[in-house]
């Protein structure tokens, strides 16, 4: 799970990660009272959306008067963003969040990520803050500092001083910087975050650092020992069909092509849909039915795949291990009659109780039932129903 | 001959009287897993599937000298679950449980590693030396006796590619389902020098997802290590790069973990690799000769 940066900000403050001044806003009118609230004489409007690169989209504004932050939350609020990280639909930004500007001197960047390789915790630094992380790594990979950090030991001293020495700080802030990442560590661990990233993390111009931005992604496993982080939950940034999908046990994500699938299993699913596309289709959904399948969740993925006015075939691939194949084969006599399935099914059941499965689909003798021996067998006669050749 | 576990591996269940602990301990002992015993707190004393319940696992470990433990507790007690048997002494923990938190894992593998134990999974359908123990929830009738180790990331294309090596007339050693959450416990470099050592294995089928670079890691290991043939298969190939907050995590792999990217390492290490899931059986008899 992810949450906007006025949320990751106020999960930072809590532990004394300094961040500038702000309050969020739904309309124009709150976005103004919220700058006369905060003072000063600039202020930043940023649109919040769970997605980096706003800034290049427009949707990060820098206001020297209170008109102007009345002009830039009109022109945002309502927009739809569009960044290298939204895909070419954008976003729809529905809250902006106004802070006070800051007095920038430097722009660094710091993250905390799991380091798959070590298993351990990594902390990421770099002089290089502003620009996109990827390209620094991509152009300059020497000016990325990484220290992991065992779990076992936690933060010390020598992983700040690591740091701090790495980004070639003046004695000064050495001090401050290090506190600065212990900090920001303990965000990292004791909320199950998956991810974090502040980039740009601001020097001031007085030598202190702040957390100009900020980015947070959750273990999804851990957040029922975190109802506060779950509460931030915006259901607005998430695909309304996979999260109908979801609430039925089934995990979708839609796509571009003809050719529906239903799958049990996640790796069988990207099987299934590599299979699909090495036989000349395109496949238009992943969609793992999981191992609870039955009449009810396997209607459901038939509606949410129908909805998609691309597809052409459906191709139901179902390996019964735990899943039996004759309660697949009844959930389908099941969904044909709950839901109107108007393209071919190409029906593959494979293992347990499968022999009785292909009775009930063959007694049953619905039309657009067709069915196939094996995976290969499958694909190749899901493409065929997809171009009508079948 | 096989790798891990045998007909003489003793096992015992953690989560043992549970819905799931109790419907797979079931399956197991069917299929001739020498389960002795499961561990459930404040059911000690109890019988459970005609076996003895411990209230822990070191009990269960003094009673009936059990090396393996199947790990079905909820999600949240996973990691203590994998810390106790660790502790007690257990010398491979299969841990089927889905959903556990990636710090939990963390801390339990350190510990895990630091008392010599083996751990498979989490979220995984386990471990399965055919006609002979199965410690997983897998469906044991597709994995006949023979001469073909599996590793694979996923539950249902462990099956799939089984049932094509067994279809083409082969049979399969051991079969074990790693997993693919963020941490997991033996993974493709531990596994592959365990079949080139194993005298039954003639070649060996590995099936990889998008996502990590386990099987990069793979790939260098073959090349130096393994002399046996491999034949591998990476699914996610059609799948969208997901929209993700940053990147910061293939930052520190160094890769992008993309299909095509492990598929072109594999195949730089001389392993045959196929385009669809569906010619993994085909490929492994062409490399082997038809029997």
């Amino acid at each position: 799970m992810n949450v906007h940066e006025y949320q990751a900000k106020q999960i930072f403050a809590k532990y004394g990660v300094p961040v500038p001044k702000g309050y969020i806003a739904t309309t124009v009118e709150e976005s103004v009272e919220n700058a006369k609230k905060l003072g000063g004489k600039v202020w930043v409007v940023k649109a919040q959306i769970h997605a980096g690169g706003r800034g290049l989209g427009g949707g990060v504004k820098v206001a020297t008067s209170l008109e102007k932050v009345e002009e830039f939350a009109k022109e945002i609020l309502g927009m739809t963003l569009v960044t290298h990280q939204t895909g070419p639909e954008g976003k729809l930004v529905q809250k902006v969040y106004i802070e006070e500007g800051a007095d920038i001197a430097d722009e660094l960047y710091l993250g905390v990520v799991l380091d798959r390789a070590k298993e351990m915790p990594v902390i990421m630094a770099s002089t290089e803050g502003g620009m996109a992380i990827e390209d620094v790594a991509a152009a300059t990979p020497e000016k990325i500092i990484k220290v992991a950090v065992d779990p076992t030991i936690g933060f010390q001293g020598f992983h700040g001083r690591e740091l701090a020495f790495g980004l070639g700080l003046p004695k000064e802030q050495v001090g401050k910087f290090i506190k600065f990442a212990a900090a920001l560590y303990k965000v990292y661990m004791e909320n199950d975050a998956e991810m974090i990233e502040i980039n740009p993390l601001v020097k001031t111009g007085a030598g202190d650092f702040i957390a100009l931005d900020g980015k947070m992604g959750f273990d999804d496993s851990a957040l029922g020992r975190h109802k506060d982080i779950e509460e931030m939950r915006d259901l607005s940034e998430e695909d309304a069909d996979e999260r109908e999908a979801s609430e039925y046990g089934l995990s979708y994500i839609a796509l571009d092509g003809e050719i529906g699938c239903m799958v049990n299993g996640a790796g069988l699913a990207m099987g299934t849909m590599d299979t699909i596309n090495y036989m000349g289709g395109t496949p238009a959904n992943f969609l793992d039915v999981g191992g609870q399948a039955n009449a009810q969740t396997v209607a459901k993925g038939f509606e949410i795949i129908l909805k998609n006015p691309n597809v052409k075939a459906i191709f139901v691939n179902i390996f019964g291990g735990i899943v039996r194949c004759d309660r697949i084969a009844n959930g389908i006599l099941e969904a044909t009659k709950l839901v109107d399935v108007h393209v071919p099914v190409v029906v593959r059941l494979d293992g347990t109780n499968a022999p009785e499965a292909a009775v009930i689909l063959n007694n049953a003798g619905i039309k657009n039932v067709i069915a196939a021996t094996d995976l290969g067998d499958g694909a190749k006669k899901a493409v065929a129903a997809a171009k009508g050749e079948l | 001959m096989s790798i891990l576990v045998n007909k003489d591996t003793k096992v015992i269940v953690q989560g043992f009287t549970g819905k799931e602990g109790t419907f797979h301990a079931e399956q197991c002992l069917a299929y001739g897993t020498k389960i002795v015993g499961g561990v459930t707190p404040n059911k000690g004393g109890q019988e459970h599937l005609g076996k003895p319940v411990f209230n822990t696992v070191k009990d269960a470990v003094n009673a009936t000298g059990a090396t393996v433990s199947m790990i079905f507790v909820p999600p949240a007690f996973v990691g203590d679950a994998v810390l106790e048997a660790a502790d007690a002494g257990i010398e491979l923990a299969v841990i089927i449980t889905e959903g556990a938190p990636v710090k939990d894992m963390m801390y339990a593998k350190m510990y895990a590693t630091k008392k010599g134990m083996n751990t498979i999974g989490p979220n995984c359908p386990g471990i399965i030396t055919a006609e002979e123990c199965k410690i997983g929830i897998m469906p044991g009738a597709v994995f006949k006796k023979g001469n073909i180790g599996l590793i694979s990331k996923s539950g249902t294309l462990t099956y799939e590619g089984a049932n094509q090596v067994c279809n083409e007339g082969f049979g399969i050693t051991t079969a074990v389902g790693i997993g693919g959450d963020p941490i997991i416990g033996l993974s493709y470099k531990q596994l592959l020098p365990m079949f080139e050592a194993d005298p039954e294995t003639e070649a060996i089928v590995m099936i990889g997802e998008i996502g990590g670079d386990l099987e990069i890691q793979a790939a260098a290991y073959i090349k130096e290590n393994i002399t046996k043939p491999v034949v591998a298969f990476i699914a996610g190939q059609t799948a969208p790069a997901g929209k993700r907050m940053g990147h910061a995590g293939a930052i520190i792999s160094g890769s992008a973990g993309t299909a095509a990217e492990k598929m072109a390492a594999l195949e730089a290490a001389g392993v045959a690799v196929v385009q669809s899931p569906a010619d993994i059986g085909k490929k492994v008899a062409e490399v082997l000769g038809k029997k």
